[in-house]
């Protein structure tokens, strides 16, 4: 009870830190998806490559991300600069290797015909490699989201805005119901997308007929 | 007839294994070339060196007079229909995608061209013309391969290179895909490279058959010669007489 009564009465506190933590998160999720398709797709046609990237992310992945948050300040700063960064940082590590493997895993022998019938290497990985990976690139992409949504919440340590405002507050007042409050935000927004982009998943797997 | 795929002395080798060793072969314009042999004997191997699939380690390939080269790989695939056994119809495009494959590739098709040229194709391997907005999993097996053959047709392309295509369809269906494809090669008067390792399958479709064995051409011939005139046991074996 207490903790709806808190939600309604610093509504607009709680809607500003939903708003400020959306305007993050999808900030951090547009980098790391671009970034993380486009290296997922360079990877994929460089196999030797391929193990030497995906070792360094999995090693920043070790890193801590309150460690992270505090490496990047001497270079960032505090604020949300720093926090997007971190966040895209640590979203790389399921977009990349969803996209690598979804590349890599398309049927051979449908990649021979389409290119045994003309078609460029271009047109080979738009018009047949990349559709026929799209579901397994969507499920990193649904990891990447939750994931940037959910450690969006320790942002608000370097100085960032969003939901951590909340639960940082809550902490130094020691008004557990506040951190409650914003953690709750939190989880139900990551659900939220994480239903969307299920719907999503599965609609591009009945398209692309894999299901 | 004039020469249309010259393959002159080609050797191809995965690692140490070495698949084709010092082949030529020569197919003429309209001819209806069938390839038979064993598991492993290389036929696959040499019909992709026809559309640069497989570059040869030494030798030359050369269609309609002109050598393959990494140049002009696109441009002459895009002249070569190729379908292979199982069909592998692109899983995501439905049919008229599929079949408008090729020609999509060298220009943007409107809607109406892509419509008639997949009703034109759909006619042509006997399908009703309902089965364009289909994907590749809601077709038989044998609908499958027809599209196949629809899809690598679709270009009007000189030559068309076939893998055991009816490999993966019952007897019935493969009976009427062999008539089916015994029409369209006598109207359109296209160059087929076939593949089988069905002997009967050979007789019934070729204008000249070659044998292969252990990397290399056994035999060539019409199928009377290679009865008549077997070169040995193994020829007689593999017609059956």
């Amino acid at each position: 009870m207490e903790l709806v009564q808190i939600l309604w009465d610093r509504r607009e506190f709680f809607l500003t830190c939903l708003l400020e933590h959306i305007r993050i998160s999808l900030t951090a999720v547009v980098c790391a998806g671009v970034l993380g398709i486009l290296a997922g797709i360079l990877i994929s046609r460089h196999k030797k490559a391929a193990g030497v990237v995906l070792g360094i992310i999995n090693v920043i992945y070790t890193v801590p991300s309150i460690s992270l948050l505090g490496f990047l300040i001497p270079f960032t700063g505090i604020g949300n600069k720093t926090a997007i960064i971190a966040l895209t940082v640590y979203g790389l590590l399921p977009i990349v290797r969803n996209t690598y493997t979804g590349l890599v895993n398309v049927d051979a022998g449908i990649l021979e015909v389409a290119e045994g019938l003309g078609a460029d290497k271009r047109q080979v990985l738009f018009r047949v490699r990349f559709p026929l990976a799209l579901p397994v690139i969507i499920s990193g992409f649904r990891n990447m989201v939750v994931m940037i949504i959910a450690m969006g919440g320790i942002a608000s340590f370097i100085g960032a805005g969003g939901l951590g405002a909340a639960i940082y507050r809550g902490i130094t007042t020691y008004n557990m119901t506040l951190t409650a409050a914003g953690s709750l935000l939190i989880a139900l927004l990551a659900l939220f997308c994480d239903y969307l982009l299920s719907k999503a998943e599965k609609a591009v797997s009945r398209r692309y007929g894999i299901e | 007839m004039s020469e249309e795929i010259k393959i002159q002395d080609c050797s191809v080798a995965y690692g140490e294994n070495e698949v084709l060793s010092h082949v030529s072969l020569v197919v003429k314009k309209g001819e209806f070339l069938v390839i038979i042999g064993p598991s492993g004997c290389g036929k696959t191997t040499l019909l992709k060196m026809i559309n640069g699939l497989v570059i040869p380690e030494e030798g030359l390939v050369s269609v309609n007079g002109a050598p393959l080269e990494e140049e002009n790989l696109t441009a002459v695939r895009r002249r070569i229909g190729y379908a292979v056994q199982g069909a592998r119809l692109f899983p995501h495009m439905t049919v008229e995608d599929n079949i408008c494959y090729v020609p999509c590739l060298e220009r943007k098709m409107t809607k109406d061209e892509k419509y008639i040229l997949t009703q034109k194709m759909l006619k042509m391997v006997e399908l009703p013309e309902e089965l364009a907005g289909r994907f590749p999993r809601q077709l038989s097996g044998g609908q499958q391969q027809r599209v196949g053959i629809a899809r690598a047709m679709a270009s009007e392309p000189d030559i068309l290179l076939m893998d055991e295509p009816f490999g993966a369809v019952d007897e019935i269906t493969r009976k009427g895909l062999q008539e089916e494809l015994l029409t369209l090669w006598q109207k359109t008067g296209i160059t087929i490279v076939f593949i089988t390792h069905d002997i009967g399958e050979a007789f019934k479709l070729g204008s000249r058959i070659v044998i292969m064995k252990d990397g290399g051409i056994w035999q060539e011939g019409s199928s009377e010669e290679l009865i008549q005139n077997p070169r040995d046991e193994f020829v007689r074996r593999l017609t059956g007489r």
